[in-house]
């Protein structure tokens, strides 16, 4: 591990490489801030997908390539088109909330963050190869894999060999996700067009606006096939 | 240049993880709570992937000590068939000697199991939406709660 130490002790980077970093972070910013300030779920879905693929690009600038993929897929793809058909079997519009009841969110919220800059200072610098992070375990699957696994792909030994049981409480968190919703919403087709009666009275719709769209014919399956 | 730099990626990610944990804790609709938790999940996986980050360093795929397409003395083989065995050529690894340096694959792997695991509760909170949204007609929760207090829902009165 010492070679790590030597090759690389100061962090360098380019400009160029910092320039496409600062810019894709202040671009996620303008798409978090954009998603608060919006009332239509609409483009809230749409920028939350945003937001998704912005980020894998920056993954990609980082190393993280597998993960930049997979962000890409699952993350702009997937959850966004499950987003998406739970918007249309629920709602459309969110209804604003006034300031005075966002202030006590707005003061945790400043709070936590206050705490978190604060314990800013003792991370270690962006790039450093001699940080904690970097030193031990993770540079040890680096040099075992070659001879141990033999794949070149580190990240892909490491999901599937070294921490393989983890990749299995995965995939058993998956099937049940899958098995919720199937639970949740049935395989017959009616999720979101089904009239519950609790405790045997129909609770009368006053205001959500979609109310007539839920009689309306929906092309659209539930959601469930993409996820599993 | 970079001393300045050092810690920017951090305060950007406090303020996006505290955006998203904003938009969960002001926004009164299901749907835009669960973007809002997309966001902060992802702006943590922001972090991770900043902590794994070597400068200099090139993506955690080993290279091959080998070129192909040529063979020992660099001829080309394009003229006949190109051989290609997986794992019959030395990787190069880093450490003393080596001038290749390799970014962490740890903070990679936990990231790509927590995307998956992420869009699994995603679903499952969905589905709960649409469920809420056939009983009460809303998914706004000023309403639900109104209608468990109209309706007796909770049955807390008789």
């Amino acid at each position: 591990m010492s070679g790590i130490m030597t090759a690389a002790s100061e962090p360098s980077f380019v400009v160029p490489v910092l320039l496409l970093d600062i810019s894709l972070l202040a671009l996620l910013v303008v798409v978090a801030f954009a998603i608060v300030r919006m009332r239509s779920l609409f483009a809230i879905v749409m920028l939350q997908g945003v937001y998704s693929l912005v980020s894998a690009a920056w993954f990609v600038s980082l190393d993280a390539v597998d993960v930049a993929f997979t962000e890409a897929a699952v993350g702009a793809g997937v959850s966004t088109v499950l987003m998406l058909s739970a918007m249309l079997l629920a709602d459309r519009k969110s209804t604003p909330v006034p300031m005075r009841r966002q202030l006590g969110a707005l003061t945790v919220v400043i709070i936590a963050g206050a705490a978190m800059l604060y314990a800013v200072g003792d991370m270690p610098a962006f790039g450093d190869p001699n940080s904690p992070a970097n030193s031990y375990v993770g540079m040890d699957f680096m040099a075992k894999t070659a001879e141990e696994i033999k794949i070149p792909n580190v990240v892909t030994a490491v999901l599937a060999s070294y921490r393989g049981y983890d990749t299995f409480g995965e995939v058993v968190v998956i099937f049940s996700a899958g098995l919720g919703v199937l639970l949740l919403l049935g395989l017959n087709g009616n999720a979101g067009r089904w009239e519950a009666k609790p405790n045997g009275q129909v609770i009368k719709d006053r205001t959500a606006p979609s109310a007539s769209q839920a009689d309306a014919p929906q092309s659209d399956q539930p959601e469930m096939e993409a996820s599993t | 240049m970079s001393d300045w730099f050092a810690q920017y990626n951090y305060i950007v990610v406090i303020i996006l993880m505290m955006t998203g944990l904003y938009i969960v804790f002001s926004s009164r609709n299901l749907i835009k709570k669960l973007a809002g938790l997309s966001v902060f999940q992802t702006s943590l996986f922001l972090l991770y992937i900043t902590i794994g980050k070597v400068s200099g360093g090139q993506p955690p795929i080993l290279l091959e000590d080998k070129s192909y397409g040529k063979d020992g003395g660099g001829q080309s083989l394009l003229s006949g068939p190109v051989e290609v065995a997986a794992g019959d050529a030395a990787f190069i690894l880093p450490g003393p000697g080596s001038d290749v340096l390799y970014s962490n694959p740890l903070p990679h792997v936990l990231i790509l199991t927590a995307i998956v695991v992420g869009v699994a509760t995603l679903s499952i909170g969905l589905a709960l939406t649409v469920r809420i949204r056939e009983v009460y007609h809303t998914i706004e929760e000023d309403e639900i709660e109104a209608a468990d207090f109209v309706y007796n829902l909770e049955g807390t009165a008789d």
